[in-house]
């Protein structure tokens, strides 16, 4: 037997992964934490009279306090295996990703554990996220001038 | 030839550790067990080393044996550099031998103590392996606390240690011939899918095992296979009717017998070199599930830097097979 044909054997005996079952659990749960995070913003806006820009940074703010304290006490991970994608939005995502690799590293000292390695997951996020946003600031100068 | 029949040499005694989800597995009777994956220490990998110094200290306790009793300890693990084998023998002041084959290092390190015991009129050899689930992530994956989603492939790092102690003298346990595998790599590069990478590799040596000792696969009662998972099981049956025209009917996975169906978390079951010795002094001796039982130790030799780079996954196996009075 060939790579290819134990390849072709290694398929058959591969269970499919629930592709599209995974996907409505994850929209039906980044959408609920959206909508949740529409009604705080709306609640900051008109109950402490917020302007618009000042309550989506404390929206922000929020969700990161929130999201930092879930994974420290241990409950996030448990979630994203049921959540599955749901709970990677963005904000979250990035939160629990530092939070959890700073509680992996803590005690392997300061600098060298949780300063070199706070950043393991989310550095990707940070560098691709600035590339694209210096891309997309050139060509909406090319475009709108 | 790389099978060779062994004289005299017989697994006296065992003595096991296992974490707090094995605990809740197939097998209730372990010598010790966990709560938590800590055990009383500040860090994952720190527990680890408790736990191989647990074993070997409460083996020889049980077996009224003194450290200088034991002419040679060879033991292995899943952290860089061994590490976790040879921070727990710094204790000991045993000769030391630290052997690694990813999750075939329990079969590799029975080989190599075997060997050295043959010449010998009288000694004590301990044999030790352990993996910790938590300290392999960190290792191995992503951060523990991240809980990134997985794919059924996935198998789950088991939690323990186990200690064996190799004599001459009788026992019910006979050494009785070993096979050392070569390094087989079918072209799979996904590091989630261990039981594919490893399948070839235990079916090579369970063929060279067979011809050149001239057995039949129906000569052994029970064959083990370590860590392939439920799939990985499936893969080899599949794979050994195809190639070999071999139909294996006494064939358990000790990966994917260690833990109940329900334990979702477990995914395609157990890996890591603990999950063979754990199930097979837990389970296949206490039960005497047969005479004649070959355990063949799998192991997948990937390494994060060649995984980041595509190159496919190399897996190795060894086998022993050991006669049970």
């Amino acid at each position: 037997m060939n790579k290819e044909e134990y390849q072709k054997l290694v398929e058959q005996y591969t269970p499919k992964e629930k592709k599209l079952k995974n996907a409505v659990i994850a929209f039906l749960v980044g959408g609920s934490i959206g909508f949740m995070g529409q009604v705080v913003v709306t609640i900051f806006q008109n109950s402490f009279g917020m302007e618009v820009t000042e309550s989506y940074a404390w929206l922000c703010i929020l969700i990161i306090l929130i999201s930092c304290f879930l994974t420290a006490l241990g409950f996030f991970d448990n979630w994203v295996s049921k959540c599955k994608a749901g709970l990677f939005l963005p904000t979250t995502g990035f939160a629990h990703s530092v939070t959890s690799s700073a509680l992996d590293y803590k005690k392997d000292g300061f600098i060298t554990g949780l300063g070199a390695n706070f950043f393991k997951l989310a550095g990707s996020v940070i560098l691709y996220g600035m590339v694209s946003a210096f891309f997309l600031a050139v060509l909406g100068v090319i475009i709108y001038g | 030839m790389a099978s060779k029949k062994v004289n005299n040499v017989y697994i006296k005694d065992a003595f096991s550790i296992a974490g707090p989800v094995e605990k809740r597995g197939s097998i209730q009777n372990y010598d010790l067990t966990m709560d938590d994956y800590y055990y009383k220490t500040k860090t994952f990998e720190q527990a680890e080393i408790k736990m191989q110094k647990v074993v070997v200290e409460n083996l020889l306790q049980k077996n009224h044996l003194l450290h200088s009793d034991i002419d040679l300890l060879v033991a292995g693990d899943l952290s860089n550099q061994i590490s976790v084998s040879s921070y727990a023998a710094s204790t000991y002041n045993i000769p030391f031998l630290g052997v690694y084959s990813a999750c075939a290092s329990f079969v590799e390190s029975l080989i190599v103590a075997s060997e050295m015991m043959e010449s010998k009129k009288k000694s004590n050899m301990l044999c030790v392996t352990s993996s910790h689930n938590l300290a392999a992530e960190k290792q191995f994956r992503f951060p523990i606390e991240y809980g990134a989603p997985k794919p059924n492939t996935t198998t789950f790092t088991a939690t323990g240690a186990v200690a064996s102690l190799l004599t001459k003298e009788p026992s019910k346990i006979k050494i009785e011939s070993y096979t050392i595998g070569t390094i087989v790599d079918m072209g799979i590069t996904d590091a989630t899918h261990m039981g594919a990478v490893m399948a070839p590799a235990a079916a090579k040596v369970l063929i060279s095992h067979l011809t050149e000792l001239n057995r039949t696969v129906d000569y052994y009662d029970l064959i083990l296979t370590g860590d392939l998972g439920c799939i990985g099981a499936k893969i080899l049956g599949e794979y050994l009717k195809r190639n070999h025209g071999i139909r294996l009917k006494n064939h358990l996975d000790a990966g994917c017998e260690l833990y109940l169906k329900s334990q979702e978390e477990t995914y395609a079951g157990a890996s890591g070199p603990v999950a063979l010795p754990l199930y097979l002094f837990n389970k296949v001796l206490k039960q005497k599930k047969g005479k004649r039982i070959l355990i063949i130790g799998t192991g997948s030799l990937h390494n994060l830097f060649f995984v980041n780079q595509k190159l496919s996954i190399p897996s190795i196996a060894h086998a022993v097979s050991l006669e049970v009075a």
